[in-house]
Order: structure tokens, then sequence, then C-alpha cells
């Protein structure tokens, strides 16, 4: 049991990492984005997991899984909000040739 | 003249049913949240009670008419649920692959050639809600794609290369979401 917490603890800390490491190196406000609300996402569900198992299937378990869901529905949301007021406030997107928007049709097969 | 004063009184008691219906909103969020409160608190002091209805109060009084706004009965909710349960393993391996991706794009070394981000815009089929909701977070959870905007049926989506912005193209995901929230 303390060994899968300890290597789901590691995974979620390898992805805060990368996280970080991805807010640094991205061009601009928009990709950065991708970086951190994606790998807090994971990262935090996986620590919470671990602690989850390290606490056992007890009532403090069952309080950190509902933690987890909750990081699940709002993590993405948050980013959302924050990327949705970049647009809004004419953050310009770092593009390679200049173009930021394309329109597409959803191919169906 | 009768007929002013008649439209006055009809006014004033609907006036007083929708302060009734926001009332009622108000206390059935307050009760969801409070009974919730003490389930995760689990202490019954009067002091973590008191902090505990004080927030519930304050959030019920600014989100309360988030949860009891829809007045339309839902008749497949129970199918709905059933069948978005068994649309989240998929999403859940989808996010794993969100970070993985994102992580190797971090890592490498050669970064800034492979990425392209661009901010691209499509139409959806279905209106609801409920399915934006979905569909929107589902989008910002997968590889390389955030949901910006949502503006009159159409989609802004930020994506970190062409090879994510083309995956989306295919809707897939779009076909999956649907399926939860059609009718049969």
């Amino acid at each position: 049991m303390e060994i899968v917490a300890i290597l789901l603890l590691c995974a979620g800390t390898f992805f805060y990492l990368t996280g970080t490491v991805g807010l640094l190196r991205f061009p601009d406000f928009y990709s950065r984005m991708h970086a951190t609300g994606k790998s807090d996402t994971l990262g935090t569900l996986l620590s919470l997991l671990g602690l989850a198992f390290y606490a056992g299937f007890s009532f403090t378990g069952v309080k950190i899984l509902f933690i987890a869901v909750f990081i699940f529905l709002t993590s993405p949301t948050a980013t959302h909000a924050l990327l949705r007021a970049a647009f809004d406030s004419k953050v310009p997107p770092w593009t390679k040739d200049g173009r930021s928007l394309r329109d597409k049709e959803v191919r169906r097969k | 003249m009768t007929n002013e004063l008649f439209l006055d009184k009809i006014c004033a008691i609907l006036r007083q049913h929708t302060r009734f219906l926001t009332f009622m909103a108000f206390l059935s969020t307050f009760i969801i949240l409070f009974g919730f409160w003490i389930f995760l608190s689990g202490l019954l002091d009067p002091f973590h009670l008191s902090l505990g209805a004080i927030s519930c109060a304050l959030v019920s009084r600014i989100s309360g008419d988030l949860i009891f706004s829809q007045k339309k009965a839902d008749r497949n909710h129970l199918s709905q649920i059933f069948r978005f349960i068994r649309f989240l393993p998929w999403l859940l391996y989808q996010i794993f692959i969100a970070n993985l991706y994102i992580a190797f794009l971090v890592l490498h070394p050669n970064m800034i050639s492979l990425i392209d981000p661009h901010i691209i815009r499509f139409k959806v089929r279905l209106k609801s809600d409920l399915f934006l909701t979905t569909f929107a977070n589902s989008i910002t959870l997968t590889p390389g794609t955030i949901t910006i905007l949502i503006q009159e049926g159409h989609f802004y989506v930020h994506a970190v290369d062409r090879k994510v912005a083309d995956d989306l193209m295919t809707g897939e995901m779009e076909d999956r979401v649907a399926r939860i929230y059609q009718e049969d």
C-alpha cells in the first residue's frame, strides 16, 4: 500500500515539475496555460490518490477522493476562465505565421 | 381602471412568487452545502458550525441561483448520468495522454520548432448548456487544446500545434459527448 502511495506521489510531483518547466519555456501566455493547467490537474489527482491510498479506505480517504473530484471539475473551468480573460483583454497569441485564427469545418466520417 | 388594478395585483403576486422561488433556491443550496460541510468537518462545536453557516450562507447568496435555475425537469436524467459514467474512463485516458504529450513537448530540447500555437473556430451541433459545458471541459482536459470562448454556437479553441487541432477536428470527442446527451 505504501509503495503504491509513494509511486503515485512521485508521478504527481513529476507532472508538477513538467508544469513548472513548461511555464518557464513556452513562448506566450496561452501556451503556458497548456503546461500549467493540464499538469496541475493530473499532478493533483495523482498526489491526492497517493494520499488516499496512504490513508487507507477510511473516512479521511473518502474525503480526499471528494477533493479529487472537485479539482477534476473546477480545474479546467479555471484554466478556461484565465484564457478567456486574456482573450477578452486582447493579449496577442504567439504564432509562427502571424495568423492567429483559423476557421475549421468538423470532418464527418 | 379595474383592469390596471387587476394587472398590478397579478404583477405583485408574480413578484412575490419569484422572490419565494429565489428564497427556496437559496434555502435548498444552503441546506445541501451545510450538510456537506458537517459531513466533511465532523466537528459539531458552535465555533465550527457558525463558521460553516456563515460561509455556506455567503456562497448560497452569491450562487444560489445556479443549481436550481433550470426549471425544465429532465426525463432521462438517470440514463444521462449513467452514460456520463461510461464516458469517464475514456476521458481519464485522454487526460493521461494529454499530460504525457505536454510533458514530452515541455522537456523536448527543440520545443519551439515543434509547437505551432493557434486559435481555431468551429461550429457545434447541440445547444444545451450541459452539453456545451461538458464538451468545453473535455476539450480543455485533452491533449494541447483549451476552450477560450463559446459564442453563438461557435467554439474558439486554442491549440498548441497542428496535430492536436486536426485530432479535435475529426469530431470524435463531439460525437462521444453528444451521445451522452442525446435523446433516445
